[in-house]
């Protein structure tokens, strides 16, 4: 029995092709939205480059890119197809070709969910690198003389006023570490030489933030320096002062900004697996309908389309057949070689 | 004399008739752009309204709004009266039209050509404009607990960060200016009340600066306190730092970003002028040249149009005299009145 058979006769199969001639139109349009995503995310990318280490991977952007012009030559070809199918002499040379099409464009759906989980899953490796490459950032953030490493500075400044962070985690990541270059340190007076005997390394560290962290939504002017000690300024309590400086962390604003673009771009894959699966079963039925004219002459006969020849049971068992005698086959030639050797 | 004549045959009508089709086109999509160009300004003055003294400067988008839809009204009659044209049986309807519709596009065309002079030269008054809302703005910056001026800090410190620059001509403007409100100042410390009494007017007064003028180009980590005293910090002589903070003001920052789109603006509303009076041209010929063919039997003769059937002098008189007649008569008027009484 054969699955979801519809009956066609001319009209209904003119109106099949030009629907789907259409629809294959949207596709084209669809793969071009996922290859300017796939473009736009690797360039999104590639501007915070300098705060992933080394193990940035910009899989998935190429994955989308590929995907994208993938989806255009396929949908572009099964266009063709479509626009040939009402004209039986036209159609007959692309009979040969519709059974391998329609497989691979099976495949490219099974591609294109894969992409689509890749998508919503490069949140962790991505969590991964942020975290490695922002902690490099603000250990070199005072390294503004060293060649390779002086813009570092300007870049983490930027970075966190833009995406309104402070930090790796929070703010207190900045008094672990020493963001003062020993250049603008003098090392004649006690305070510096207090701060530097303090701990094991020799580092001038302090509780004291950039001013890039500094909140302009505060309703007074940005405190920077001393931030745990409330007697040094007047009104204030560390506790509960939540508008001086941004309080959330860097690492958590880039993976949230990144998240939500890949979340947006899985959506959209999605949508674009489902737009394909629609033309390639509305290329099946044209393809059944136009094979199975009652009459092969008369163009007006009428005549049956279906999704599958028989039921899903009976085309698996048959391609697990076809497989297994392509196995066997395989076997047998090998068989006879090894025959062949053995004897002589 | 009649002014500019040409002769027309039937082909150069037919073509004369389908570029004009073309061109009012262009012109509509031109009058959509100018429309868009206008409320495009108007957003990007709006954004920083609140450092703006006044808004005479927004005399320049309205006109560009008015002056696009007005130029897509004119140029869709333009092309249904082409489309018309070369039909003898429908032409005649649109006679009436032509008079008044030629009054309204030159007006138009004229406001066309005052918004481009305004764009050029409407700078100045956007100078001054800038010098109160920025005296304002840092004046109110410490302001935070005031309804109507809280949100004064938020937008001259976003301000700043946005355009890279400090304080109206240089950040020295903010040494002038008590920017620390009284609620964080503790007045019983020896250095807010030497402050304090340092001048007359009681403020309290610092050679420091806000944290959004520090540039993060700089290689050192901001200085903002203490900026004329060199002895604060190590190995810094504020004569010659020029990466600590924005050395740029923000009047020039604006006045400099704001010019640079109507400049641009200016251009593109002359050459919709040009596409625009290019129209108008075509339409005359048109008309005129259909005009004499009328009361002939064979509609495919030679033809002549022009521009003015008399020369500019004349057509201006032609004109004016109704309105100077209705000057004259009130003059009349007023002076029987004025023997009547007497």
């Amino acid at each position: 029995m054969a699955l979801f058979l519809i009956k066609f006769d001319l009209k209904k199969r003119v109106q099949l092709a030009q629907m789907l001639w259409l629809m294959y139109w949207f596709a084209v349009m669809a793969g071009v939205l996922v290859f300017a995503m796939g473009l736009f995310f690797k360039i999104e990318l590639r501007k915070n480059s300098e705060l992933m280490d080394n193990s940035e991977s910009h899989f998935v952007p190429n994955l989308l890119i590929a995907v994208g012009l993938l989806a255009c030559g396929i949908n572009a070809f099964g266009g063709k197809i479509c626009y040939d199918s009402l004209d039986s002499t036209k159609f007959a040379k692309w009979k040969g070709i519709m059974k391998p099409f329609l497989i691979s464009c099976l495949l490219f759906m099974v591609l294109l969910i894969l992409t689509a989980l890749f998508c919503f899953m490069m949140r962790i490796p991505l969590q991964f690198t942020l975290a490695e490459g922002l902690k490099n950032g603000m250990k070199f953030y005072k390294d503004t003389d060293t060649p390779g490493r002086c813009y570092m500075k300007r870049t983490l400044d930027q970075m966190q006023m833009e995406f309104k962070c402070c930090g790796n985690n929070n703010y207190k990541d900045w008094f672990e570490i020493q963001w003062v270059s020993n250049r603008y340190l003098d090392f004649s007076a006690k305070e510096v030489k207090d701060r530097i005997s303090s701990n094991v390394d020799g580092k001038y560290l302090m509780d004291a933030v950039p001013f890039s962290c500094c909140n302009p939504t505060s309703p007074r002017p940005c405190i920077q320096a001393q931030l745990t000690n409330n007697t040094a300024h007047y009104s204030y309590d560390h506790y509960s002062e939540e508008l001086n400086i941004w309080k959330r962390g860097c690492q958590q604003a880039l993976v949230s900004y990144y998240g939500g673009m890949l979340n947006t771009i899985g959506a959209l894959v999605i949508l674009v697996t489902l737009l394909e699966g629609v033309v390639m079963i509305g290329l099946q039925y044209v393809n059944t309908a136009m094979s199975t004219l009652v009459n092969p002459e008369d163009p007006e006969s009428e005549s049956e389309g279906w999704m599958l020849e028989k039921t899903v049971k009976e085309t698996f068992t048959d391609i697990m057949a076809k497989m297994k005698a392509m196995s066997k086959g395989g076997q047998v030639e090998e068989g006879d070689g090894d025959g062949v050797a053995t004897v002589s | 004399m009649v002014l500019m004549k040409m002769k027309f045959s039937f082909q150069k009508r037919v073509k004369l008739a389908q570029s004009l089709w073309l061109l009012s086109w262009m012109a509509t999509v031109a009058g959509s752009i100018t429309f868009c160009l206008g409320c495009f300004l108007k957003i990007e003055l709006r954004k920083r309204a609140e450092v703006m003294g006044n808004t005479d400067i927004y005399i320049v988008p309205h006109t560009l709004m008015i002056v696009g839809l007005g130029g897509l009204g004119i140029n869709y009659f333009a092309g249904r009266i082409c489309q018309d044209a070369l039909d003898p049986s429908r032409f005649p309807q649109w006679k009436t039209f032509l008079k008044p519709y030629y009054g309204a596009s030159m007006f138009i065309a004229f406001l066309m050509f005052i918004a481009m002079l305004m764009s050029f030269i409407m700078k100045g008054s956007l100078d001054s404009s800038l010098r109160i809302g920025l005296r304002n703005g840092i004046r109110f910056y410490k302001d935070t607990d005031t309804p109507g001026r809280c949100f004064q800090k938020q937008s001259m410190d976003r301000l700043q960060m946005d355009f890279q620059c400090c304080g109206n001509d240089d950040y020295s403007d903010w040494f002038e200016v008590q920017w620390i409100s009284n609620r964080y100042l503790d007045l019983s410390t020896k250095d807010v009340k030497d402050r304090i009494k340092s001048n007359v007017d009681g403020r309290y007064l610092l050679d420091g600066v806000p944290f959004s003028c520090c540039n993060p180009s700089s290689p050192r980590p901001c200085i903002q306190y203490q900026l004329t005293n060199d002895s604060a910090h190590f190995s810094y002589e504020h004569q010659t730092e020029e990466l600590n903070l924005y050395l740029r003001g923000c009047r020039e920052a604006l006045v400099s970003y704001y010019g640079g789109l109507m400049n641009t603006i200016g251009v593109v509303v002359l050459s919709v002028l040009l596409v625009q009076g290019s129209v108008l041209a075509s339409l005359r010929y048109l008309q005129t040249s259909l005009e004499a063919l009328e009361g002939q039997e064979n509609a495919e003769a030679e033809s002549e149009g022009y521009l003015l059937e008399k020369s500019v002098k004349e057509t201006v008189m032609e004109w004016l005299e109704p309105v100077l007649k209705l000057l004259q008569l009130n003059q009349v008027a007023s002076e029987e009145g004025e023997a009547a009484p007497a």
